[in-house]
């Protein structure tokens, strides 16, 4: 198997040239150098570092896994697998009339509860809130949570899904991925999927991934 | 106060009109406390802080049978900043006592052999306490200036028949034989200023402190702040240290 | 102090350690060996051997010492009780209070704080075993373990010792050159911006010495930083 190519922090990835900035790199004197260890990606718009580790941070528009840690009066707060935690307010949670005098909110969601939603706003100094009023965000029941470096939940996913039909069709399971790093897996044959996750995740920089997934799960 | 600080240095001014490499007004003045074998009260601009050298006999240690003991320590007492909290000495304390005593102790400034009273097992202990009084910025350029001053000031307590030693009676002078001098160079962008005022300091980027001996010889060297320096910029921070240096060692007397 | 002079460190040209005055001692380096950390590295030089890991970026407590802008790192630089020749006390020390600030200072330049508002990156360097040059070794380990942590970084940190015995100018120092030394020098630098980001020296020195010994530091931390390189690489390259 031959490597794709790693870079450093400090490395410099070429000249700016009017692309715009993606994320993991950073721009000085017109060229732009990498933040990270990790893979880079440069097209004619963008240039961008993937970290090949690292901790979760929250971007607007991410879906995620999160566990219910705490109930507030008016919501809950949801751990999302990184330093800061998502407020899910009840109105971005629940379709019907709530009455707060009478209603405990644990009726709906309550610690420890796994729920899949949407980052509906991150501020810059990372005050995050989750929304789940689409139709994906749902909560998860009697399945398995799974922890990945978040930085390989693309190659999970693989192109245009490819990858993870490839697990769900193979292991009959039920999967769900939050960008934020967990996996969520339900499902007889869940030993299966979990391993060909973290074959993915220990070798997502490895050419010919694909058919050593293939192989693994058999027919 | 603090942006306008940056923003006059970027500008090449400073808040109290200074030039760059000018230091505030230095008061010295010497013998402040009478139970102390030596002492120095410095005032920076309005930074103040007092030296005193007691005197004490103690056993050398085991890898320095033949000399005396040198022991730097300070005290950020809560009065001199609403920053410095009671309690064991914090990093930035520790920082300063630790970088002033190598500039006295590398310099040799103290012949320390002459501190024997019986080799191996007897000698004389010099402690260097440092008080911040009022901290306005480049403590340690006051400090350092400071403990130089009562070092050179200090007197070798007598020893009674016994050993021990005779309070307030003194038999020579401390043997001083250099005069190391500590300059902090600050640096914000490509600007090199000396002595900065306490919002000065809090917007530079970095700091380069040197101890110089009176034969321009280096001595001791600390670089603090939080970002690094160039390679050219540091020879030109050398040698501002070393002008200002012979400036401020013709007020050590 | 007063035997500096009197021990002869280098003899025909070579150290005791049969090194040419500007050579250092074997370098190794690992990466990745803590797996309870988010980042971690062992680096040794000669018989120093220094550990770091780096936990974080994690929530910060007590609540007050957040910073509501940018993140915070903090460092612990730690000697084991076993690493020396005679029992070393545990817990920190004013040497070890101040080696754990400059350490921090050394590598904060080189770290985009600001991508993590509130919370803490904490790093930790424990020498298990200390022959001189502790704090470079050091700063070479947590370098590698921000790094490998996936902490965005401006640039690697490279370190190395550089200073002056019976004479000569020398690099990296070991314990008992570091102990009857003239002169002895800590740097770390950027190796891509060429920024200085560690400065300490002790001794005495000319001008002209201290550039000298700067320079040799650059060239020192430019083969150091190339190390560095190749077994963040190899780490993550996984088997061929």
């Amino acid at each position: 198997m031959s490597s794709r190519e790693i870079v450093l922090p400090g490395d410099m990835l070429g000249p700016r040239e009017g692309k715009k900035l993606g994320s993991g790199v950073y721009e000085e004197n017109e060229k732009v150098y990498s933040k990270f260890l990790g893979m880079p990606r440069i097209n004619e718009n963008e240039i961008s570092v993937v970290p090949l580790s690292g901790t979760y941070l929250p971007r607007f528009g991410d879906r995620v896994i999160g566990v219910i840690e705490a109930v507030e009066v008016s919501g809950w707060f949801v751990s999302i697998n990184c330093p800061y935690s998502a407020f899910l307010p009840l109105s971005e949670a629940v379709d019907e009339f709530v009455d707060l005098q009478r209603t405990e909110l644990t009726r709906y969601f309550d610690i420890g509860d796994i729920v899949f939603c949407r980052l509906s706003k991150v501020t810059k100094n990372k005050l995050v809130q989750a929304s789940m009023r689409d139709f994906e965000s749902r909560k998860l029941r009697n399945g398995v949570l799974v922890k990945v470096t978040p930085t390989k939940i693309p190659r999970i996913i693989g192109k245009e899904g490819s990858m993870i039909m490839l697990i769900k069709n193979r292991t009959k399971c039920e999967i769900v991925t939050g960008q934020n790093g967990w996996v969520w897996i339900r499902g007889d044959n869940k030993d299966k999927a979990i391993e060909a996750i973290l074959t993915i995740e220990r070798e997502s920089h490895l050419a010919g991934l694909t058919e050593k997934i293939e192989k693994m799960l058999g027919e | 106060m603090e942006n306008f600080a940056l923003e006059l240095i970027q500008n090449g001014k400073r808040i109290d009109k200074r030039d760059f490499m000018q230091f505030r007004n230095i008061e010295i003045k010497e013998n402040v406390i009478g139970k102390a074998e030596g002492s120095a009260y410095v005032k920076l601009g309005n930074t103040q802080v007092i030296a005193g050298i007691k005197m004490g006999v103690g056993t050398p240690f085991p890898d320095t049978p033949n000399q005396g003991i040198l022991s730097v320590n300070s005290e950020f007492t809560p009065l001199a900043s609403a920053e410095f909290e009671s309690g064991p000495p914090g990093e930035n304390a520790i920082e300063l006592s630790r970088v002033v005593d190598r500039g006295i102790r590398e310099s040799k400034t103290i012949e320390m052999e002459k501190l024997v009273i019986t080799a191996g097992e007897k000698v004389y202990s010099v402690f260097i306490d440092i008080y911040i009084l009022d901290n306005q910025g480049n403590l340690l350029d006051a400090a350092a200036l400071a403990a130089l001053v009562a070092l050179l000031n200090t007197r070798v307590p007598k020893l009674d028949a016994d050993g021990n030693i005779v309070r307030g009676e003194y038999e020579r002078k401390l043997p001083v034989v250099h005069k190391p001098i500590t300059v902090s160079v600050c640096k914000i962008g490509d600007k090199l200023f000396v002595d900065p005022l306490l919002e000065e300091e809090a917007v530079i980027d970095a700091k380069l402190s040197i101890a110089f001996r009176e034969d321009d010889k280096i001595c001791a060297m600390q670089k603090q702040g939080i970002k690094g320096i160039e390679f050219d910029a540091l020879e030109k921070m050398v040698d501002v240290a070393l002008e200002k240096s012979k400036e401020l060692r013709k007020l050590a007397k | 102090m007063g035997k500096k002079s009197d021990i002869e460190l280098i003899v025909g040209g070579l150290r005791k350690d049969k090194r040419l005055p500007e050579q250092t001692r074997e370098i190794k380096m690992k990466v990745g060996n803590i797996v309870s950390a988010n980042g971690s590295a062992e680096v040794s030089f000669g018989n120093t051997i220094a550990l770091s890991s780096v936990h974080g970026p994690r929530e910060l407590f007590p609540r007050h010492l957040q910073e509501s802008q940018t993140g915070i790192l903090r460092v612990r630089y730690n000697m084991a009780p076993f690493s020396v020749d005679d029992r070393k006390s545990p817990g920190p020390d004013r040497r070890s209070v101040e080696i754990s600030k400059v350490i921090r200072l050394a590598l904060e330049p080189a770290i985009f704080l600001d991508d993590y508002p509130k919370v803490t990156v904490d790093g930790f360097v424990e020498v298990i075993q200390a022959d001189g040059s502790t704090r470079v070794t050091g700063i070479n380990a947590l370098s590698l373990a921000l790094a490998s942590a996936g902490i965005p970084m401006k640039d690697l940190v490279t370190a190395c010792s550089v200073g002056k015995i019976n004479g000569t100018l020398i690099v990296d120092l070991n314990g008992e050159e570091d102990n009857n030394s003239e002169s002895d020098v800590a740097v770390a630098i950027m190796p891509t911006s060429n920024l200085v980001t560690l400065l300490q020296m002790d001794g005495v020195l000319t001008k002209e010495e201290l550039m000298h010994l700067l320079d040799l530091a650059k060239k020192t931390c430019k083969d150091i930083h190339e190390m560095q390189r190749n077994v963040l690489l190899e780490k993550y390259k996984g088997e061929e």
